[in-house]
């Protein structure tokens, strides 16, 4: 793909993330390409998540520089709510507002921050239940929705703000089997639709089907990078073999 | 019994307005304290946490008759000694100082550990759409928060009602206060305690009823 040819949207040098003296991740550098889609892969404790809650700061690094849209986001003077205006996020936990139904849930962001008046969030918040399938929801609870259900609202809400980048932290680990494959279709429609996007996700088979690039980490670092067919087909790396024979 | 209340009656419910009026004051400065303090032992600083913790803390440890005590009759001999100044308190004063700050310290518990029960994912979705801070708070978290608090906010106020009882040893005119003048003239302590916890229970039941029916109305929201 001529990826390399496009805007870089995220710029990740060096990046360092500890916990006290737990170092969780130990320099990592990549560039995201706009509407590049990265998949995160690696065992559990290997600093996938914590890698992507960076980028968004809802973790604060503690060295390196990452710059979102030509922003660097450790600068203190950054305000981080305008940037995160710009980045959504999907959880492993959905995290849907308890207090809210869907349409509030879809429509509090926009309204509140005003990006749009209450009409046009709720037009907006229709359109967007309309694609991922769940139109006749709008009124309804989280606490009655499905886990497959809760994550594509949870999609339909960070859509709501109209990001350019969207993060995706195993977004089908807590969801019954038989439901990852409806939040998979709306992830691809995304990808499709040219949303930069980078995905933690130890759903291998979607990683090689969308992803441009995928990330193996390990123990805080990329391990290695490459094509899905490179990693996946003719991974280099020792712990890359032995982490693919276990999982495929 | 009958001649106590026709006799006292009006005494006694006049020292029941003066209950209520000081715990309203109490509760209205605890409150306050409660949602200060109790925001304040949550938010990412370290500083106000402590300083938190610290008068929970100190609240906790001392009854609230030695604070009354202390209120009332320390702080300003405390403050004549040190400043050579005059102050003075009225019993009102020093009982409404004594149930806020009481009153404040358990509120503060009790809404940490409402907004510490709700799953820090609610804050963080809210924080990773671009929503700020104390807007995340208010809009997401809080309202969830404060549902689950209101059996214990309830229960608070009744604490706090009951312990304007503890303020007649500073001379406050409410009803403990009046009823022992009663029973000096009249020695009727059987009749007159009774008549005194008839009279505090049917206010608490009353104040229960109230909240019962705010709770089903606050749940009725979020079910549906």
């Amino acid at each position: 793909m001529a990826v390399k040819n496009r805007n870089v949207k995220i710029h990740i040098e060096n990046l360092e993330k500890k916990f006290g003296h737990n170092e969780v991740l130990k320099g990592i550098s990549t560039d995201i390409y706009e509407g590049e889609v990265v998949c995160v892969i690696g065992p559990s404790g290997s600093g996938k998540s914590t890698f992507l809650r960076c980028i968004n700061k809802l973790e604060k690094s503690t060295a390196g520089k990452i710059v979102v849209d030509g922003t660097l986001i450790n600068d203190k003077k950054v305000d981080i709510n305008k940037v995160r205006e710009n980045i959504g996020m999907v959880f492993q936990h959905f995290n849907l507002f308890a207090n809210m139904n869907v349409l509030r849930n879809l429509m509090l962001a926009p309204v509140d921050l005003k990006k749009a008046t209450k009409e046009e969030a709720r037009e907006n918040a229709l359109r967007l239940l309309e694609t991922v399938g769940l139109s006749d929801k709008a009124e309804s609870f989280p606490s009655q929705l499905s886990g497959g259900q809760k994550q594509r609202v949870a999609i339909a809400r960070a859509l709501a703000m109209s990001p350019d980048i969207m993060l995706f932290d195993e977004p089908t680990s807590a969801l019954d089997p038989e439901m990852v494959g409806e939040v998979l279709a709306v992830m691809k429609q995304l990808a499709k639709e040219g949303m930069t996007m980078v995905v933690v996700t130890h759903e291998m088979g979607f990683a090689r089907e969308v992803a441009d690039r995928v990330l193996f980490m390990d123990e805080g670092v990329i391990l290695e990078e490459g094509t899905p067919e490179e990693i996946f087909s003719e991974p280099k790396h020792p712990r890359t073999i032995d982490f693919l024979n276990k999982v495929l | 019994m009958v001649q106590l209340i026709n006799t006292y009656g009006s005494l006694l419910l006049t020292a029941m307005g003066q209950t209520l009026l000081l715990a309203l004051w109490g509760l209205f400065f605890g409150c306050i304290l409660g949602i200060v303090f109790g925001l304040a032992s949550v938010v990412d600083n370290k500083v106000s946490r402590i300083i938190s913790k610290i008068y929970v803390n100190v609240i906790r440890g001392v009854p609230m008759i030695v604070l009354a005590f202390f209120v009332f009759y320390g702080v300003p001999y405390g403050i004549k000694s040190f400043f050579g100044a005059k102050f003075v308190l009225t019993p009102l004063q020093a009982g409404t100082v004594c149930l806020a700050l009481n009153c404040g310290a358990y509120m503060s518990e009790i809404i940490r550990a409402g907004i510490q029960a709700i799953d820090p994912g609610q804050m963080e979705a809210s924080r990773s759409l671009g929503l700020s801070y104390w807007r995340s708070m208010f809009r997401v978290v809080l309202p969830q928060a404060i549902k689950n608090m209101i059996p214990s906010i309830v229960n608070q106020f009744i604490i706090t009602l009951k312990d304007t009882s503890i303020l007649s040893v500073i001379g406050f005119p409410e009803l403990v206060n009046k009823a022992q003048n009663v029973i000096a003239i009249t020695f009727k302590s059987f009749e007159m305690w009774a008549i005194v916890a008839i009279m505090y229970l049917v206010v608490i039941l009353a104040l229960q009823q109230v909240a019962n029916a705010l709770e089903r109305r606050l749940n009725r929201g979020r079910e549906k």
